[in-house]
């Protein structure tokens, strides 16, 4: 394994004016280990990838992704937003969702050919070559999701971050898309926000818990016992006994 | 009377001629920043520019009558007045998250005032009604002029920036993360809607010129997969709608911006409830 961390965060502290955030964040993340960050709604996960981007300055403690500054390395950052962001109805062709992913790359205004074989190749790689001509708001929720990640793909980054990836989307075509993402972790650093824990243990080496702040785990150390550390006790829904017995029998 | 037709080759009434001609060239500029405007979601922030131009040509009345400047052209403050209004409007809604409506509706309302106050000091009578509802008498050769200038940089810019204009409507922080300066690009899309909005302002009028500026947009956007095919339908539609209204309201005798804005907002009316009907 390589010994770079492609993510560094060293006694980050953020806040919304008054309201912390996140506490004392220290995580190492290496090249090619893809982790999944999970945590209950308002534990900090937004919070967490806007740093990751850059979007957000840490109020203290130090940030390292790709071994510079956060800001330095967003263009190296293939980012998929949650879908819920986009206005459904904007009049754009699918090719051209894709293209954004090659802006900023040149100075020239137009795309080249080249931006074009590249996002042609992004679009292929998720399985969405004879979409091209679409129109964006004439897809489903799971192609829609799959344009985002091909649109990400087209940045030639060295870092996948992906929001929420498998919302909206129904369970067959969910299976998919973990094939196409099992398919890129192989070749780039995955990182995925997901609310289903499920999801987590089966594809994932590291699981990134946040609420408040942050604890990094490998996949097989996540038990019952710490899912209700992250989320409470009281909250039933998310223990997902079945995933954890499994992978808890693996260890035993 | 004499017909329409007719009155358009009448040189005693080149005005008629004049507004066919600028209204005409104008609607290019339309179709294209209407697009970005309605799909960006910014139509409130063109009316609070739209209002602020009222601020500039009471200004520059002012100027004119009472300091004897000269060189300060109504049309000349009302283009200093939208690009400033697009420069602080912008600003605040990068940076006061908070409030933001508030604090738009309020430059909305002070440009307004500060407009009809000057106009009101200023010696000799100017009838602020043609600023705000627009009147095709007073357009002259210079306008149409004016309007072919602001046309081609309006253009000009509109090509260039298509790709990151595009790119910064569908979705901005993504844009941003790939190293382009959203924030600039934002502030010339307010500068160039500020151009468009002045463009019209003889036309239809500061308080109409912002349904001229969305509804064919809007209207286009209904039927149009791609942005550039939203612009150049808009600019047709826009175009349609200012030849019938100009010719309405010479037939029938009525304001001429006010039949415009009544044509284009009955025909998104129709096109509405046509598409909820289809439903």
């Amino acid at each position: 394994m390589n010994t770079n961390p492609v993510i560094s965060f060293n006694n980050v502290c953020f806040a919304y004016d008054q309201s912390t955030v996140l506490e004392d964040v220290s995580f190492n993340l290496f090249e090619r280990e893809s982790a999944s960050i999970v945590g209950p709604n308002g534990g900090g996960k937004t919070t967490l990838i806007k740093l990751i981007l850059g979007l957000h300055q840490p109020l203290s403690g130090t940030i390292s992704v790709l071994g510079n500054t956060p800001k330095e390395s967003s263009v190296r950052i293939g980012y998929m937003p949650q879908s819920a962001h986009f206005d459904q109805s904007f009049p754009i062709q699918v090719l051209n969702v894709v293209l954004m992913g090659r802006l900023g790359k040149r100075r020239n205004p137009f795309y080249t050919r080249e931006d074009k074989q590249a996002a042609m190749q992004a679009l292929d790689e998720t399985g969405l070559a004879d979409c091209v001509a679409r129109s964006f708001a004439s897809l489903s929720g799971g192609q829609r999701q799959r344009v985002l990640i091909a649109r990400a793909l087209a940045c030639d980054p060295a870092l996948l971050l992906l929001d929420e990836p498998t919302t909206h989307v129904d369970p067959a075509m969910e299976e998919q898309l973990n094939e196409t993402l099992a398919h890129l972790a192989k070749r780039l650093t995955v990182i995925t926000v997901t609310h289903e824990l499920g999801f987590v243990s089966r594809r994932v080496d590291r699981v990134l818990c946040v609420n408040h702040t942050v604890k990094l785990h490998p996949t097989s150390e996540i038990t019952g016992e710490i899912i209700q550390e992250i989320y409470g006790s009281d909250l039933r829904m998310v223990r997902h006994d079945h995933q954890c017995s499994e992978k808890g029998h693996h260890h035993a | 009377m004499p017909d329409f037709f007719q009155a358009l080759c009448d040189p005693d009434i080149a005005f008629i001629r004049y507004a066919l001609i600028a209204g005409i060239l104008a609607s290019i500029a339309f179709g294209v920043i209407g697009s970005y405007v309605v799909v960006k979601r910014i139509s409130y922030l063109a009316g609070a520019i739209a209002h602020c131009v009222l601020g500039g040509i009471g200004a520059s009345l002012y100027l004119q009558q009472v300091h004897g400047l000269t060189w300060a052209d109504p049309m000349l403050g009302a283009l200093f007045a939208a690009l400033a209004a697009a420069l602080i409007i912008g600003l605040v809604s990068m940076y006061a998250h908070e409030r933001e409506d508030t604090v738009i509706s309020a430059l909305w309302v002070l440009g307004m005032s500060a407009g009809i106050i000057l106009i009101s000091k200023t010696p000799g009578y100017t009838d602020p009604m043609s600023y705000l509802f627009g009147n095709i008498l007073m357009i002259t050769s210079a306008d149409v002029w004016a309007v072919l200038v602001l046309d081609g940089i309006i253009i000009t810019i509109g090509v260039i920036f298509y790709n990151r204009l595009q790119a910064l409507c569908f979705d901005e922080e993504f844009t941003r993360l790939r190293g382009i300066k959203t924030r600039l690009l934002y502030l010339l899309l307010l500068g160039l809607t500020a151009l468009t909005i002045v463009l019209l302002v003889r036309i239809v009028g500061i308080i109409m010129v912002v349904a001229l500026l969305s509804l064919p947009a809007a209207i286009a956007g209904h039927f149009c997969g791609r942005l550039w095919q939203m612009m150049l339908v808009a600019a047709l539609l826009s175009m349609g709608c200012i030849a019938a209204g100009l010719y309405a309201s010479y037939s029938f005798d009525l304001p001429g911006g006010a039949t415009i804005v009544l044509l284009t907002g009955g025909l998104y009316l129709v096109c509405f409830g046509y598409k909820a009907l289809r439903h």
